[in-house]
């Protein structure tokens, strides 16, 4: 009994880790500068459907339709951005997981690099404080400062 | 007390933004066809294969477009509501069936009533993928000039079309001599 649970769930956790990437993986490029540049594309584009997964990795039809799409313009010879351009007239900046950087998305970009930037000023400004006070002292109010 | 002023603004601040943010739906995709365009297309009708039915036959009037399909349990869900607001608006519906079977949504139609003008069959999606559809049900409305007005996202209902599709109608109306 317990044996056959082990190998049921052997097959579970095997059998489907088998198909992991299978989704319609397509094998017959001929240029392999293009099938680099669908992978790539299939890879970065967002999944309306099931908004956290990439369309290579979904099984939603439209995230289908979508790579349909994009190998078709890909074997037309469409350049990277061409493509970009076709899926951001249809769907906005959300179905690019590295939205191009615009005036609406500059805060988006820019936020990691300005919350560094004020943290570290807290920082330097705390250990500034700190580097008056003497040694031992658990008051980080230094005497001359009233803030 | 001077001293804890920065850390509780900046947690009241940022409460603010979680509150903000927890009340807009993560789901909806604001659409970047509005103010454009309509993205054109030409496919067969479902009530008869033979003929087709375009953006140039139906340009010329303002009009709504609804995607569905049989297996969007939305699109059920928000039937009786198109019904009842094809009734009362002037406005034509047309219908994009949106990777149907045809029989199914012919029957759909016998069964629920037809509240279109007229339905077209988008069997492989790629009008929906022009139109920028990610989920089913999608209402659209477009002007004489077939500029896109409006997008609806979720099951219609005759609420949504008095607050949202109306005002617009009526300003794009007003708007043309």
């Amino acid at each position: 009994m317990n044996r056959r649970l082990l190998l049921l769930l052997f097959l579970l956790v095997f059998g489907s880790a088998t198909n992991v990437g299978a989704i319609d993986t397509v094998s017959d490029w001929e240029d392999p500068g293009q099938r680099e540049l669908y992978e790539q594309l299939i890879h970065e584009v967002r999944c309306l459907v099931c908004q956290n997964q990439v369309i290579a990795d979904s099984n939603a039809p439209l995230a289908a339709d979508l790579r349909r799409e994009i190998r078709e313009m890909v074997l037309a010879g469409k350049t990277e951005s061409e493509i970009e351009d076709f899926l951001l007239e249809r769907y906005g900046d959300f179905v690019l997981y590295r939205p191009r950087f615009k005036p609406e998305t500059a805060l988006l970009w820019l936020a990691p690099g300005l919350l560094l930037l004020a943290g570290g000023i807290v920082l330097w400004r705390t250990l500034r404080r700190r580097a008056v006070l003497p040694i031992g002292s658990d008051d980080d109010e230094p005497m001359n400062e009233s803030s | 007390m001077l001293r804890f002023s920065f850390p509780i603004l900046a947690f009241v601040a940022l409460l603010g933004v979680f509150l903000i943010g927890l009340q807009r739906d993560p789901t909806y995709v604001p659409s970047p066809l509005i103010g454009k365009p309509a993205p054109v297309f030409n496919l067969p009708l479902l009530s008869d294969e033979t003929r087709s039915l375009g953006t140039a036959d139906i340009q010329g009037k303002i009009y709504a477009l609804n995607v569905w399909a049989t297996w969007c349990p939305g699109c059920r869900q928000e039937h009786q509501a198109l019904m009842d607001i094809a009734a009362r608006t002037d406005i034509p519906i047309y219908g994009l069936n949106w990777k149907d079977d045809p029989d199914a949504a012919r029957r759909w139609l016998v069964q629920l009533g037809d509240p279109y003008a007229a339905t077209v069959m988008d069997l492989d999606g790629r009008v929906a993928i022009d139109w920028g559809v990610y989920g089913a049900p999608e209402t659209f409305l477009i002007d004489a000039e077939g500029i896109v007005l409006h997008k609806h996202i979720a099951p219609i209902t005759m609420e949504i079309w008095t607050t949202d599709f109306v005002p617009k109608i009526i300003a794009a109306r007003a708007s043309r001599p």
